[in-house]
């Protein structure tokens, strides 16, 4: 029987299945689900609901702000400064709610905060043509030492009248028992991957990502998409910070120290491109899974606490691998 | 009556003439071939019917109207199409998302609007029967061949009602078999009523599809002239300037 034009055209090349496993965040959640079963019969201490709260709380704060790095890193650029800016949006909190005014006010100051920063990074890339890298780590100096000035590098534990509000914001759980940031992350996580996939500001993401020169001659608004994932970028280190002051109920200048690798990890290890193009939101909390599994593990498994960025330094690589794999396959 | 009339047009660049005084006029349906050499001033002339540079003297006509574009999207609107040589595709999107890119469709109301993403595919999947080109909109163009990836960047131009497609090199670094899809994708456009600009350095490419040859040497005109009277001898004669002009 001939094949007609109108056939192979209508064809879909790809099922459901070999979509699923061809993707590097299915193979992550097999890995991080191994790992928890596995933990479940090797220790009585991991699969306890005190130990699981734990963990998903743990997540949540790498999570967030690897949804917010999941845009930026699909246009292709980086964001190395949100550590820094999860660090000064907390101080901001701080400070404004100890000076005495409502949680309202402290947490309108912080997303007003993460907003200009972002802009800044992002006027500075886009139209001003700065590599993301350099602007960025400017800004990871930047932000930290306006937290020290902000607070005089002191620690902030007093947050005003409205101090138990923002402690039950962070480290309540008002439904079934999940603690709050976990609610905060799904619900994030839905709305990224939400406009990931169903809106034109997300399209135009990917397609930057995959040729910029490309976008920019179909007309896509290249430059203020631009500003606009530095943007968020920014607000979900501010949120993540204003949810982990109102956890730790405590804020110190290193918070936050670090962080950057650990979310760009967890974005790469959920199959997002460095190289731009490639990401989803799924992907962003699955790698910030694996990353506290392991994390989490080693402690119950009773290994020396020094060999933790070993085995998340590894699960990087081994992520990557399996994409490098399936491109020489491709590319044969 | 042209669809596109050029009348004594000039840009130069500083003190270098890149285009100097040139006419033409372009009808429905025509095939024009471009040729010159290298700076003979080709893409700068196309550049000006894109909307990327304004001509420095002279005015452009388009359906008996005065044509003046500021900027490429402009152009676009008065249904004006470039096919890039570089083609402008996302590698990571799908066929149907290159063909759609930055004029999406959407459905719902107000600020609630998402992607129709079925719509486009369906268009999109049209639009390729029509070019009867074997290109499955919801492939990733990354995968496609160089015929297929010419196929996406074409269908752009069929989106809305383009009257001129100009393309840039479309045969240039694709093989032979691919030549010929992209050749017979220029007749689809042609015999819709389009008129295409092919600009190329190949000969025989030209010979084949086009149906007039205009030549170009340092920033001139030299010749403009039916296919059936010419030849690739006297237009190579031309480009080189061996042959320095003919009616």
């Amino acid at each position: 029987m001939a094949v007609t034009l109108d056939q192979t055209i209508a064809q879909k090349q790809h099922t459901f299945l070999s979509r699923l496993f061809s993707s590097q965040t299915f193979w992550v959640v097999i890995a991080v689900i191994l790992a928890c079963i596995f933990l479940s019969f090797a220790t009585d201490a991991f699969a306890t609901s005190k130990n699981l709260y734990n963990i998903t709380r743990n997540i949540t704060f790498v999570a967030i702000v690897a949804l917010g790095m999941t845009f930026v890193i699909i246009t292709g650029g980086i964001d190395l400064s949100v550590g820094s800016v999860l660090c000064l949006c907390s101080m901001v909190l701080a400070v404004t709610m100890h000076a005495g005014y409502s949680i309202e006010i402290g947490i309108l100051a912080t997303i007003a905060t993460a907003l200009v920063i972002g802009a800044f990074n992002g006027i500075l890339i886009a139209y001003l043509g700065f590599p993301p890298f350099v602007v960025t780590l400017g800004m990871l100096s930047i932000a930290r030492s306006l937290a020290m000035v902000a607070s005089n590098n002191t620690v902030v534990f007093q947050f005003g009248p409205d101090h138990n509000k923002l402690l039950a914001l962070g480290g309540g759980a008002w439904l079934f028992g999940i603690a709050n940031p976990v609610l905060y992350m799904i619900i994030l996580a839905l709305i990224t991957g939400f406009i990931l996939r169903w809106t034109k500001f997300g399209r135009h993401i990917f397609a930057i990502g995959g040729n910029e020169h490309a976008a920019t001659l179909t007309g896509v608004p290249v430059r203020q998409i631009k500003v606009a994932v530095y943007m968020i970028s920014a607000l979900s280190a501010g949120i993540a910070g204003i949810i982990e002051t109102g956890w730790l109920g405590a804020v110190t200048t290193n918070l936050g120290n670090g962080m950057e690798l650990q979310v760009i990890a967890a974005t790469v290890i959920g199959g997002a491109n460095l190289a731009g193009g490639v990401g989803t939101a799924f992907g962003a909390i699955v790698g910030a899974a694996l990353i506290e599994v392991i994390r989490n593990s080693l402690g119950l498994l009773g290994i020396n606490a020094f060999w933790q960025g070993t085995f998340i330094g590894g699960a990087i690589l081994l992520a990557v691998l399996f994409d490098r794999i399936r491109n020489f396959r491709r590319s044969d | 009556m042209a669809v596109l009339e050029l009348t004594n047009i000039s840009k130069h660049f500083g003190a270098i003439q890149a285009v100097n005084d040139v006419s033409l006029s372009i009808e429905p349906g025509q095939v024009v071939g471009l040729m010159g050499d290298n700076g003979a001033g080709k893409s700068t002339l196309v550049k000006m019917i894109a909307g990327n540079f304004r001509p420095s003297h002279g005015t452009m006509r388009m359906d008996d109207k005065e044509l003046i574009l500021h900027k490429p999207v402009e152009a676009r609107q008065h249904g004006i199409e470039i096919v890039h040589q570089d083609l402008a595709l996302c590698n990571n999107l799908t066929a149907a998302a290159n063909v759609y890119l930055g004029r999406e469709l959407r459905r719902g109301v107000g600020p609630f609007r998402i992607l129709d993403y079925a719509a486009m595919y369906k268009r999109a999947g049209q639009i390729f029967a029509e070019l009867k080109s074997e290109t499955r909109p919801r492939d990733l163009v990354k995968q496609m061949s160089g015929g297929q990836r010419q196929a996406v960047a074409i269908a752009r131009t069929m989106l809305s009602q383009a009257k001129i497609v100009l393309m840039d090199e479309p045969t240039a670094a694709i093989s032979v078999r691919q030549v010929a899809e992209v050749l017979n994708l220029i007749r689809h456009l042609r015999d819709q009523g389009i008129a295409v600009v092919l600009i190329s350095h190949r000969m025989p490419d030209v010979f084949d599809v086009a149906d007039r040859v205009i030549v170009m040497r340092r920033g001139r005109k030299v010749a403009d002239k039916a296919i059936a009277s010419s030849s690739p001898e006297e237009v190579t004669g031309l480009i080189t300037g061996a042959i320095e002009q003919v009616a």
